[in-house]
């Protein structure tokens, strides 16, 4: 077993490396400015002496990898600066915002998931039915549609009868019922989205497998399709399918941008949007790495667990 | 005598190609009775596997079951539903396939897939049915039969995975086991192993069987009646002994006769060898695969290099070509020292070594005409340009047997294998080389076209004075090309001379296990075989 | 209800043109090219059509549509009826001429988007798997770490730095999505390396300018070009996406992200106005889709 937990230390390893060349790769991003981000925020017009005033407020005046370590540091101890727009602490922005974010990711994941999974299975089991068929071109379809556009459907279709509430008002003290309810459109908006992607990448990573001899051997050996594809086929397939989850459930991250906006849900994304408008890039910093490292972390886990899937790293001679 | 176990008639089977279907299986009959041992023998493209799939009932994905019926014991597998099939496949017709290693399902111990049929179908409870694989295993003769059940496929050699194979289609002791091609993917040496085993176990319980392969050899030793089948029809079918002794078809005695090609005897060598390999030692990273190896290619001769998988044969030519620079040890060409990579040899040293592949479908890029495949090393080294490089094109094409107009504007994908296989051989004699290294070249193709390849090397060697380096795990392609043989075990030459001298006794021990475990064409090869090696302790 | 209703009469109509245009394409063509539409699903027939009809019109905008795109035309809002056939906008322009004029902004700025992205993404994918070593190795690591940010919130990244004009939009979007494109590219060069044919090249001494063109690049264009039809969806949706929020393509230029986002508000009143820039955007990707999907299937049967 010794040498599985040093794979695994691997890949942990190589994950804190990735997110440090992440973190690096958006600090650094400012730096690609023509001028620099002072000149930026207060125009041509400026005279120097305002100009050297606000990059000594911003520490603009050190060199970069001192100020990238006065970031990364105070990042990590959960100071994440101030706001170039409006000076509040971005701590403040962000508590209650990415709480909201995670809650409504992790509604969309426990819908999307089972879901997904169950309709990949079966269209695997009944390939080239009429019931495959129908499932793949509807998952094309759902894939190709932009979110706003699946958000206004269900709004029109869903918030217009008034079942559910087409903008989400959460707050704090909402009631964990209330808030499922409160964000059900959004949630299943990526649901939607999200399952198509899920159910087709578990389908073609069981018929890949349906192919190998010893699908064959098991078909040979007189057993029932379901049993073929739960106990031969599902097993092999573990490491492709912890992949697509993860992938999906980060897809979540990005999808969230755009949801939170057609229903005015008060999550990351929403603020984010805003301070790209206003180009405070100290809040875009930080909640862009808040999102990669989440992504980050995510693959990470699907690395580890498909690890762990193999029985020919698990068992070896 | 009692009714067949297994009747067929009129077998039509087809395969889909693109939109049309395809007859591939053209009206076969076969009859197999209770306890029997049925020889199915064929080239690739004949027919065997699907035949011995359909006696299941069963059509791979492609392939439908077009006519014919399929009686087993008085049951109609055509007519019978999915439902019946499949109660009858592993508990009273089992299946052996041919690669044990990629039809053990990877995710699961070897005893919980050999439970599975016998629990699933409630032939006997689990623990029964773990307490009689150890036994299967243990009459197997696998090592440790105890402990092997509870490992992974990966955890075990081929060999010993083909005995657990053919030890979990017993598990329900089954009428009907077919076994398609169980030998082909393994070594001379361990086939011995596996073929005494599944001799040994269908004795003992009377079971029937089919036998598919390609190999007359191999089946003469396993089966009571041999049946030669040709694209999909039936050529002749006779007891075995008849069989080999009086065929009747010409097909059938050409497959006979196949072996009979062999090149005239030379004395040995002398003056400056062509390529000359100096105590190399060579590997990946810290995995040595070559352990000072040196030998000689003279002018004209053909040095065979011999040995089972992972001996060191093809990493020796990629030293040669310089793919892989030794870590010690050197290259000599016409007794100057070659530079260790190919990257530092200057195009005239390139032009001299060429190389032909064993698979010709990897070989050729698969988007370029032959006019340019062949065209381009003419090209390239020769400067040759319009229509002197045509007609050098159209010259290489005769050269190999292959008519200039018709093929020059071909793509490989509208050739067969062995013609694929010119092209590979056109494409090396366009640099005009001094040395050629052929990789198992043969191995891929059926032996009457191997035959063909064999002899249009021979006569090449003799008009133009090549030196060939012969890579190949076949004796029979040894016996028949050869001047020099060297054998090779884990990355050393273990013996090397003449071809006369190597297949004289004394040998090598090593030498001697490879050579007496090549199958005879006799039926009684395996048990004399199995006696002296008994009697040898 | 009437939505479900007119949803399946969408999905009738749909099959009923796929069904047609397939026949059209059978009649007038020949050969292999005939062979290969006869089997083409309708969904993929379906596809065609409507990529031919977007570019038609996006070519033809000028001439189909009845009004200018940027002009006020009319008064705010107005409902759906001669000779605004759909209504102004929140400004008073034609709702049709602006669909039609959006047609050649937001098709045209992302197949240039894409083209770009694939420009600089294969060819050094290809360059990447040819070479190999240390390399290969850091370039394909340092993408690796650019592909470990998702894609959309890079871009907002970026474009907070950079500004969001057309042309930054389009080189930003085009360089994060050449990430993509460069794994893809390298990856299937990777299988075609290690043929033994690439082999027999190295050996004769071939140049790698030659071994890219002649011998890799024909043995990797198929995947390629079924991944150029999935990069454009990614492109024209999160282009889509960014106008959408307001980031992207701006005002007066008709674009059809940027038009939801204007109209945005009148679906609470249940007006599906709204829905019609995004439905076109949702119709072009899956029409292109299908279309990739029937080829993907087609390269997979073939291999047999």
């Amino acid at each position: 077993m010794g040498h599985v937990w040093k794979m695994v230390g691997q890949r942990l390893a190589l994950g804190v490396l990735t997110l440090f060349i992440v973190s690096v790769v958006i600090f650094g991003a400012t730096e690609l400015l023509p001028g620099d981000l002072a000149r930026e925020l207060l125009g041509q017009s400026a005279t120097p002496e305002t100009l050297a005033a606000l990059r000594a407020q911003l520490g603009l005046d050190q060199p970069a990898p001192v100020r990238y370590w006065n970031w990364l540091s105070a990042f990590l101890q959960g100071d994440f600066g101030v706001s170039m727009a409006n000076r509040r602490p971005i701590s403040d922005l962000i508590s209650a915002r990415l709480g909201n974010t995670i809650f409504l990711a992790l509604y969309a994941a426990a819908l999307a998931v089972p879901i997904s999974l169950t309709l990949g299975i079966l269209a695997a089991l009944w390939r080239n039915s009429i019931f495959d068929r129908a499932a793949n071109v509807g998952a094309l379809s759902a894939i190709s549609f932009p979110e706003f556009f699946v958000a206004y459907i269900l709004v029109l279709w869903l918030a217009q009868t008034g079942l559910f509430p087409s903008m989400v008002r959460i707050n704090p003290t909402t009631e964990f019922g209330d808030k499922l309810y409160m964000a059900f459109l959004p949630a299943l908006t990526l649901t939607l989205v999200v399952t198509a992607h899920m159910m087709r990448m578990t389908r073609a990573a069981i018929i890949n497998l349906l192919a190998s001899p010893y699908i064959e051997m098991a078909r040979l050996k007189g057993l029932s399709p379901m049993r073929i594809i739960l106990r031969h086929a599902v097993p092999n397939a573990l490491a492709p399918i912890i992949n697509v989850v993860a992938l999906n459930l980060a897809y979540l991250i990005t999808g969230v941008v755009v949801v939170e906006v057609v229903f005015v849900y008060p999550g990351l994304g929403q603020l984010m949007v805003d301070a790209v408008s206003n180009r405070d890039i100290a809040v875009v910093q930080a909640v862009a790495l808040i999102f990669a490292a989440a992504y980050v972390l995510l693959n990470l886990l699907a690395d580890v667990l498909s690890t762990l899937s193999n029985p020919r790293l698990l068992h070896r001679r | 005598m009692a009714d067949p176990l297994l009747t067929i008639k009129d077998l039509r089977i087809e395969g889909r190609s693109g939109d049309d279907w395809l007859e591939i299986v053209k009206g076969v009959d076969l009859t197999l009775n209770r306890g029997e041992v049925l020889g199915l023998i064929g080239e690739s493209g004949a027919g065997k596997s699907t035949i011995g799939l359909a006696s299941m009932g069963f059509a791979r994905d492609g392939c439908r079951i077009s006519g014919g019926s399929i009686q087993f014991d008085g049951i109609d597998l055509r007519k019978a539903s999915e439902q019946q099939r499949r109660e009858l496949r592993g508990k009273r017709i089992a299946y052996v396939a041919q690669s044990a290693a990629a039809s053990f399902n990877p995710a699961h111990r070897l005893i919980e897939q050999y439970c599975e049929t016998p629990v699933v179908k409630g032939v006997m409870p689990r623990d029964q049915a773990a307490s009689d694989a150890v036994e299967l295993y243990r009459r197997m003769r696998l090592p440790n039969p105890e402990d092997i059940g509870f490992r992974y496929p990966h955890q075990v050699s081929g060999g010993q995975l083909q005995r657990a194979m053919t030890a979990m289609a017993m598990a329900c002791r089954p009428e009907l086991i077919i076994f398609d091609e169980p030998t082909t993917a393994l070594d001379v040496t361990t086939q011995i192993e596996v073929l005494h085993a599944i001799r040994d176990i269908v004795a003992q319980f009377g079971t029937a069987a089919i036998y598919i392969t390609h190999d007359l050899a191999v089946v003469a030793q396993m089966a009571d009646r041999i049946k030669i089948l040709l694209r999909g029809e039936e050529v002749e079918e006779a007891e075995t002994r008849t069989m080999l002794s009086s065929p009747r078809e010409d097909y059938t005695k050409s497959l006979w006769a196949v072996r009979s090609f062999a090149k005239a005897t030379q004395p040995a060598p002398t003056g400056t060898p062509v390529v000359s390999v100096r105590n190399v030692t060579a590997g990946y990273g810290k995995v040595r695969v070559l352990e000072n190896v040196s030998f000689d290619i003279h002018a004209g001769r053909t040095v065979a290099v011999v040995g089972e998988s992972g001996s060191g044969k093809s990493t020796t030519a990629r030293v040669i070509t310089g793919l892989l620079p030794p870590e010690r040890g050197e290259v000599l060409f016409d007794g100057k020292p070659l530079p260790p990579a190919y990257t530092a040899r200057t195009r005239d040293q390139l032009r001299q070594c060429q190389m032909i592949y064993q698979m010709a479908d990897t070989a050729l890029n698969p988007k370029l005409r032959l006019r340019e495949l062949i065209g381009r090393p003419a090209q390239m080294y020769l400067g040759l340009r319009g229509k002197a490089l045509t007609n050098r094109i159209r010259d290489l094409l005769d050269l190999i047997e292959l008519e200039p107009d018709k093929y020059i504007d071909r793509l490989p994908s509208e050739l067969s294998g062995g013609q694929k296989q010119r092209i590979g051989i056109a494409r090396a004699l366009a640099a005009e080389p001094r040395l050629i290294i052929c990789d198992e070249i043969t191995s891929a193709l059926d032996q009457i076209v191997q035959e063909g390849i064999l002899r249009l090397l021979d006569r090449l060697q003799s008009e133009m004075g090549l030196a060939y380096m012969f890579i190949t795990h076949d004796l029979a392609t040894v016996k028949a090309i050869a001047d020099e043989v060297v054998v090779m075990q884990q990355g050393r030459v273990i013996e090397q001379g003449l071809k006369d001298e190597m297949f004289q006794p004394p040998h090598e021990p090593y030498t001697e296990l490879l050579l007496s475990s090549v199958p005879d064409m006799d039926p009684d090869w395996l048990s004399r075989l199995l006696e002296q090696r008994a009697a040898a302790g | 209800m009437t939505l479900i209703l007119y949803f399946a009469l969408f999905i009738v109509v749909s099959i009923g043109l796929g069904w047609g245009f397939r026949a059209l394409l059978t009649a007038v063509t020949s050969g292999e090219v005939k062979r290969a539409f006869r089997d083409m699903p309708i969904s993929a027939s379906f596809g065609l059509l409507v990529i031919l009809i977007y570019v038609l019109v996006a070519f033809l905008a000028p001439v189909l549509a009845p009004f200018p795109e940027r002009e006020v035309v009319g008064a705010r809002y107005m409902p759906w009826g001669a000779p605004h056939y759909l209504g102004t906008d929140s400004l008073g322009r034609d709702m049709l001429s602006r669909m039609i004029y959006g047609a050649r902004n937001t098709v045209g700025i992302a197949f240039a988007t894409t083209a770009l992205a694939f420009i600089v993404g294969s060819i050094l994918g290809l360059w990447a798997a040819t070479v190999g070593g240390w390399m290969d190795q850091g370039l394909s690591r340092f993408v690796d770490a650019l592909m470990a940010i998702p894609a959309l919130i890079f871009s907002l990244l970026l474009l907070t730095i950079f500004g969001t004009s057309v042309l930054t939009l389009i080189i930003i979007i085009a360089m994060v999505d050449a990430t993509r494109v460069f794994r893809l590219a390298r990856s299937v060069a990777q299988g075609v390396v290690v043929m033994d044919y690439i082999e027999a090249a190295r050996l004769r001494g071939e140049t790698m300018w030659r071994l890219i063109t002649r011998e890799i690049l024909p043995n990797a264009m198929a995947p390629l070009v079924a991944e150029f039809g999935l990069r454009f969806c990614f492109v024209f949706l999160a282009i889509s996406a960014l106008s959408f929020l307001g980031l992207g393509i701006k005002p007066p230029t008709a674009d059809w992200g940027s038009m939801v986002r204007e109209s945005a508000t009148l679906i609470t009143f249940g007006d599906v106005t709204p829905l019609l820039p995004a439905g076109a955007i949702a119709l072009l990707t899956v029409a292109v889709n299908f279309v990739v999907d029937w080829q993907l299937h087609r390269a997979s049967g073939l291999k047999e």
